[in-house]
């Protein structure tokens, strides 16, 4: 097994699998009907990277069955996504501040991870970055009436910056795993379009009204398994069924 | 027995989408492939629910008609788009009251034909479609999104 495509499918999948959660969170909670449904879409097609990306894992770990064995009967340690994934939803506005940061991002990487030299790994890329395409536009769309809205809808997505914002730099940082898919051109290099990022925040952080702090330095390693104390409830909830019945089938 | 192309085509035709039955998984363009001992189908989003669905339908269609050992492969790439969706899938479509997909950036009324639409969210009743309303004569339609 080739260990690092393995962690960085990992990264890619368990990404995907976090955010869906917690998008599917608010499923029948949103604010209108119509963000109900967008809300539950967006986690649906990261439902179905997080299955792709998951599944190809497993076909490479003899001791893993399918997609299903990774999400359901790893531990927090052992997931390798980010720590802004998996921050509370807060309010909406918390909710669209993670969204429009991570989905940015997501569409600059698969981008360039749809040219991967290793083909599943570019055609699932593919596949989804017109799909995050929807994402980025609908969550910036919510920056920018959220943030030139109302004193209140203001103040709630400053609030959400606030909390969100020192979680990016883990985004942009590329460690040892990264570094050797770099080499193999089978990942590409975060600071290879930190500068794009950054412009993007920059463009709809200035329509919403808001101002960009300069990045802190990156504390988080959540794509070693440290997570925030916020991983083991979600996965409380995620995991419960097939771990108190473990062969339940629909 | 024999194997013959036109026949599994014919069958697959049959096979109608979950979530949209007045057309054929081939109308959609989800088909991406046949030959005597495969077929080999594409899903539309990532995350789509249908996607098993459709598997299962194929599957269960193949079985019933002796082609038991034609296997169903699924392929990733080239990734889905809306322009595989035939001529005929689009009119079948309008005529079901879902806007075809297409690049202009207004819709017309599948039920009145009035260009003097709007969109009221992107996200719709399923992944692939948006949710319009028609200023003209007020109904609320589906359109199919391009992708």
């Amino acid at each position: 097994m080739e260990r690092a495509l393995y962690d960085y499918l990992l990264r890619r999948g368990d990404d995907s699998l976090i955010l869906s959660q917690r998008l599917s969170e608010w499923c029948g909670h949103a604010p209108t009907i119509e963000v109900d449904l967008s809300l539950a879409n967006l986690g649906l097609d990261l439902l179905g990277q997080a299955t792709l990306f998951l599944d190809y894992a497993a076909s490479m770990n003899a001791d893993v069955h399918n997609a299903d064995a990774l999400a359901f009967h790893r531990d927090a340690a052992e997931f390798r996504n980010c720590l802004l994934v998996e921050q509370p939803n807060g309010d909406f506005a918390q909710t669209i501040v993670r969204q429009f940061l991570y989905s940015t991002w997501q569409k600059m990487l698969f981008d360039r991870l749809a040219f991967s030299k290793d083909p599943t790994v570019a055609a699932i890329a593919a596949k989804a970055v017109k799909e995050i395409s929807y994402h980025a536009d609908l969550s910036a769309d919510w920056m920018i009436r959220l943030g030139g809205g109302t004193d209140e809808s203001n103040r709630r997505l400053k609030a959400g910056v606030e909390w969100m914002w020192r979680l990016v730099p883990e985004l942009l940082v590329a460690d040892e795993i990264d570094n050797e898919l770099i080499t193999k051109d089978i990942a590409p290099d975060p600071a290879s379009f930190e500068t794009d990022f950054m412009t993007k925040i920059a463009e709809v952080f200035a329509e919403a009204g808001l101002d960009v702090s300069p990045l802190p330095r990156n504390f988080a390693s959540g794509r070693r398994g440290y997570h925030s104390e916020h991983l083991g409830h979600l996965l409380c909830t995620m995991q419960y069924l097939p771990r108190a019945y473990p062969d339940a089938q629909w | 027995m024999t194997h013959d192309l036109a026949s599994i085509r014919a069958i697959l035709a049959q096979v109608a989408d979950p979530e949209i039955p007045v057309v054929s998984v081939v109308d959609l363009g989800i088909v991406r492939e046949v030959g005597v001992r495969h077929v080999a189908i594409t899903p539309t989003y990532s995350g789509c629910p249908a996607t098993h669905v459709i598997e299962a339908d194929i599957r269960k269609a193949l079985d019933a008609a002796g082609y038991q050992d034609v296997q169903i492969e699924t392929r990733l790439a080239p990734p889905w788009t809306t322009e595989w969706i035939t001529l005929e899938g689009r009119d079948k479509l309008k005529a079901y009251g879902i806007a075809p997909p297409d690049r202009r950036t207004y819709a017309s009324c599948p039920q009145c034909g009035s260009d003097n639409t709007e969109e009221l969210s992107r996200f719709g009743s399923t992944p692939c479609k948006a949710l319009w309303r028609c200023r003209q004569c007020l109904e609320p339609f589906d359109r199919f999104k391009c992708h």
